[in-house]
């Protein structure tokens, strides 16, 4: 049962008391108003019954629906291979937790329960297949845990590669795709193409953009779409098919080329370390009231790993794909770094979004982030960047504390603002 | 404690190969000697030795320093420099250290690394670790090689070729560039001839603990055993005396019916055999040790001791295929294998070991371990009906070893495992 709080509470109640899922018809979707496809995208954000890859399925008779763990996975070969993929990003604070505590100790990050709560309560028993992509130990060995449940037809540890060759890495990577897409193979019999590939490589490409091109907007009028908006269609995207999504994102882009809202006396900050275990939406629209407009942040990173492009005309799609993962990726977390060091590439987010600071939020327990911790800190110090840092749990819902933080910070930015940010 | 550890011979033995070594850390600048940081998991200790340098391995040094109280000190340090609480204390103690002015275990300066050699195996925190020393140490050249995991429980050809390719194209170059030493293959195949004698020699003496009683404990005292192999001598014949030295002593106690010398003497009565998951305290660790001997129970297999190289299953490093070798030898370590892996392997040891019971030292801040554990711990009871018993502990944090929860805990698990017994044997008359 869902332990929803306010609007997605009493909507759910209503849903479930007339027996229906959340499902949008996106063919309608041009007649809606910005007010509805939000409303849409809050639901399906937090739709832990995933209603409506269920209702894909029903449609789709060859369809395959695989669930995929933060932070990224490359979501284009599960479309070209008629998949639909899904996001797992837990069960926030709207998942009573009692089957998963029994599979976690106290000190191990929230995440891995709620997952095992959704799983064994049966919320992705139409999913076929499982990924856990290689971003920490928690993750990697909830993987082994699925399997010995025997959860899925198929469950799929995701090792990304380490080593950044295209020729050492970069083979090894499309090797972990290839293993991936036979597993589907073997349910649904269908062969990737690469005319296939190549278009789905198109769709996500588009994805990227049109989510790329809200948060420039949003770097230069954040009032346009608050960042809890923003969260929600971002959210919304991995768990309904891409072309769903693109139709959402192009009216969101062309509302907000609109001089729409209000500005408001805020500071602009930049997110950093919540990439796997999800904040309650609580928390993120705690930042914004009290005087911080969230102008970046790595809250669904996966759906905005790759900058740029990947190259859809090639012969060889997933080297394609395995290239823009080696050359193009993000900073993470779970990127071995030393290469093209993390607190230089963060510094550069926060300099080209002209944010004022940055709050370095980091999932309990969670030891990629709380790792990074000291290696951005003291960077920052010696660069003149302003942070602050809080540790949160998915399924806390008191930010009083937090609201605070965050408004002190702001205040003391306010009156230091004639500082540089970047040294 | 009031009484003087007593020592077998080998601990002996091997306290002097590892002064040995710290010695020659100390002068290794002016032996020209390259210095190499990597991990005990997938180290790579004939291809170090390839190249003449001299390993010095982080989480060795947490734990010397934890056994020597120092680790409290060095955590302290590092919290206070953004390291947060909740992570892996070794990285804390580590970094704590090198704030301190990075004293090894014998009083020394541990050199600063010519090379970083993260061939990081089940554990992301090396990942991480190696990360922050990287910018402690920028001069360093840092060598990656990315270990797959064994998530489908076995190991591909491609998943070899992979690790293959490593080190042809990242390691060995770094290596021959750093030390000015032109690789040779046929010195590291000669490596490869005795770390495959060594370890069939601690296969052996691992076997003995099949014995009633078990000559051995296999988690507190296997831990020393466990230290040639795993600490840069495996592929040495120094390692090969001293594991048929220490078998050769295992089998005389065999011959002469004792149980395991523990550090208050010999263990009298063997009451309980356990198969212990998970990775020791090191701040307590004599404490945690005796709740144990004082209750007559011996550790008969552990997966802790797995942790630098899995040799029970019959794998051997292989002179005549070495880096393929070397690639699986990284690849089949313990904690790169799958929980399903896991739980056959400890269900192995219970069964082959006759075990009356499994018990979970769970470590806070190990999630490479810890993660998962309870459903292993689930699965294995239900499998095999054995009762299972559960503990909390931390690796080099004082903070989290609380001897009196311990105690508490295993004694009502001692009790329970009584009681069995007795059932067990009524239930047969």
């Amino acid at each position: 049962m869902l332990d929803c709080r306010g609007y997605f509470f009493e909507s759910c109640v209503k849903l479930r008391s007339q027996n229906q899922g959340v499902e949008f018809d996106t063919k309608k979707d041009t007649m809606k108003t910005i007010q509805q496809i939000l409303e849409e995208c809050k639901m399906l954000a937090f739709d832990l019954n995933f209603t409506h890859s269920k209702n894909w399925l029903e449609k789709n008779k060859n369809g395959v629906v695989v669930g995929y763990m933060p932070i990224y996975f490359p979501r284009e070969i599960i479309h070209a291979a008629g998949g639909l993929p899904v996001g797992v990003f837990g069960g926030g604070d709207r998942k009573q937790i009692i089957k998963g505590d029994a599979y976690y100790q106290s000190y191990i990050c929230h995440i891995p329960r709620s997952i095992m709560e959704l799983a064994l309560d049966k919320h992705m028993a139409h999913f076929s297949g499982f990924i856990f992509p290689s971003i920490c130990d928690v993750i990697r060995n909830l993987s082994g845990i699925f399997k010995q449940q025997k959860i899925g037809t198929f469950v799929k540890y995701m090792d990304f590669p380490q080593n950044f060759l295209p020729e050492i890495g970069g083979v090894f990577y499309q090797q972990e795709m290839q293993h991936v897409l036979a597993y589907i193979k073997e349910i649904n019999g269908i062969e990737v193409t690469t005319e296939g590939l190549n278009h789905s490589i198109d769709l996500y490409n588009k994805n990227r953009r049109m989510i790329d091109f809200i948060y420039k907007i949003r770097q230069e009028y954040p009032w346009r779409l608050s960042i809890v908006d923003v969260y929600h269609i971002v959210r919304a995207g991995t768990v309904i098919p891409v072309e769903e999504h693109n139709v959402i994102l192009e009216q969101v882009c062309e509302y907000i080329k609109g001089d729409v809202g209000t500005p408001q006396d805020k500071i602009k900050v930049v997110v950093s370390g919540a990439f796997c275990e999800q904040p309650a939406i609580g928390l993120i629209r705690a930042i914004e009231e009290a005087g911080c407009y969230i102008v970046d942040d790595d809250f669904m990173l996966g759906s905005r790993m790759i900058i740029g492009d990947i190259d859809a005309t090639t012969k060889n799609p997933l080297e394609s794909i395995a290239l823009s993962y080696i050359k193009q990726s993000q900073y993470s977390s779970s990127i071995y770094d030393v290469h093209d060091p993390k607190e230089y590439r963060l510094a550069k987010i926060v300099k080209d979004r002209k944010a004022d600071g940055v709050i370095f939020a980091s999932a309990s327990f969670c030891d990629p982030s709380l790792l990074d911790a000291p290696i951005f800190q003291n960077a920052f110090n010696k660069m003149g960047i302003r942070y602050i840092s809080f540790q949160y749990s998915e399924n806390i819902n008191q930010f009083k504390v937090i609201k605070e933080q965050v408004g002190a910070f702001s205040d003391s930015i306010k009156l230091w603002e004639d500082e540089p940010t970047v040294a | 404690m009031s009484t003087e550890a007593q020592k077998e011979k080998s601990m002996i033995l091997q306290k002097e190969m590892i002064s040995g070594l710290f010695n020659d850390l100390s002068k290794a600048k002016e032996t020209g000697k390259k210095v190499c940081y990597t991990f005990i998991p997938g180290n790579l200790s004939e291809l170090i030795r390839t190249f003449d340098m001299l390993p010095v391995y982080p989480e060795i040094n947490a734990l010397q320093s934890a056994m020597r109280k120092k680790s409290a000190g060095y955590i302290k340090e590092a919290e206070k420099h953004a390291h947060s609480e909740d992570v892996c204390t070794y990285v804390k103690c580590d970094v704590g250290m090198m704030m301190k002015g990075n004293i090894g275990p014998t009083g020394e300066k541990i050199p600063e690394p010519d090379i970083l050699l993260l061939s990081y195996t089940g554990c992301f925190t090396f990942l991480k670790w190696f990360e922050t020393l990287k910018r402690e140490y920028p001069n360093a050249v840092v060598i990656m090689v990315h270990t797959p995991y064994q998530e489908n429980a076995k190991m591909t050809p491609e998943m070899t070729q992979y690790m293959v390719k490593q080190f042809y194209e990242e390691v060995i170059p770094k290596m021959e560039k750093v030390t000015g030493i032109k690789y040779d293959e046929a010195k590291l195949k000669r490596h490869l001839e005795l770390s495959k004698e060594a370890e069939d020699w601690i296969t052996k003496i691992f076997d003995t603990t099949k014995h009633r009683p078990s000559p051995i404990d296999a988690y507190f005292a296997g831990v020393y055993y466990i230290g040639p192999i795993n600490i840069g001598f495996r592929g040495t014949q120094e390692a090969v005396d001293y594991y048929k030295e220490l078998y050769s002593e295992i089998m005389e106690r065999v011959r002469l019916g004792l149980g395991p010398i523990t550090p208050e003497g010999e263990m009298k009565e063997e009451k309980y055999r356990l198969v212990v998951e998970g990775p020791p305290n090191w701040t307590s660790f004599r404490e945690f040790w005796k709740i144990f001997y004082d209750m007559g129970a011996v550790i008969v297999a552990s997966s802790y001791t797995k942790v630098g190289g899995v040799y029970d299953m019959g794998w051997r490093h292989d002179a005549n295929r070495p880096l393929e070798s070397l690639a699986e030898y990284c690849m089949n370590c313990y904690t790169n294998l799958n929980i399903p892996q896991r739980i056959d392997l400890l269900s192995k040891c219970i069964v082959d070991y006759q075990a009356d019971g499994y018990v979970t030292n769970s470590i806070k801040s190990c999630n490479s371990f810890s993660a998962g554990q309870l459903g292993m711990m689930r699965e294995i009871e239900d499998r095999l009906e054995v009762p299972v018993g559960f503990i909390e502990s931390d690796l080099v944090d004082p903070r989290y070893f609380s001897y009196s929860n311990i105690k508490n805990r295993l004694e009502s698990y001692f009790q329970m495992l009584e009681q069995r017994k007795i059932i067990k044997e009524s239930t047969t008359v």
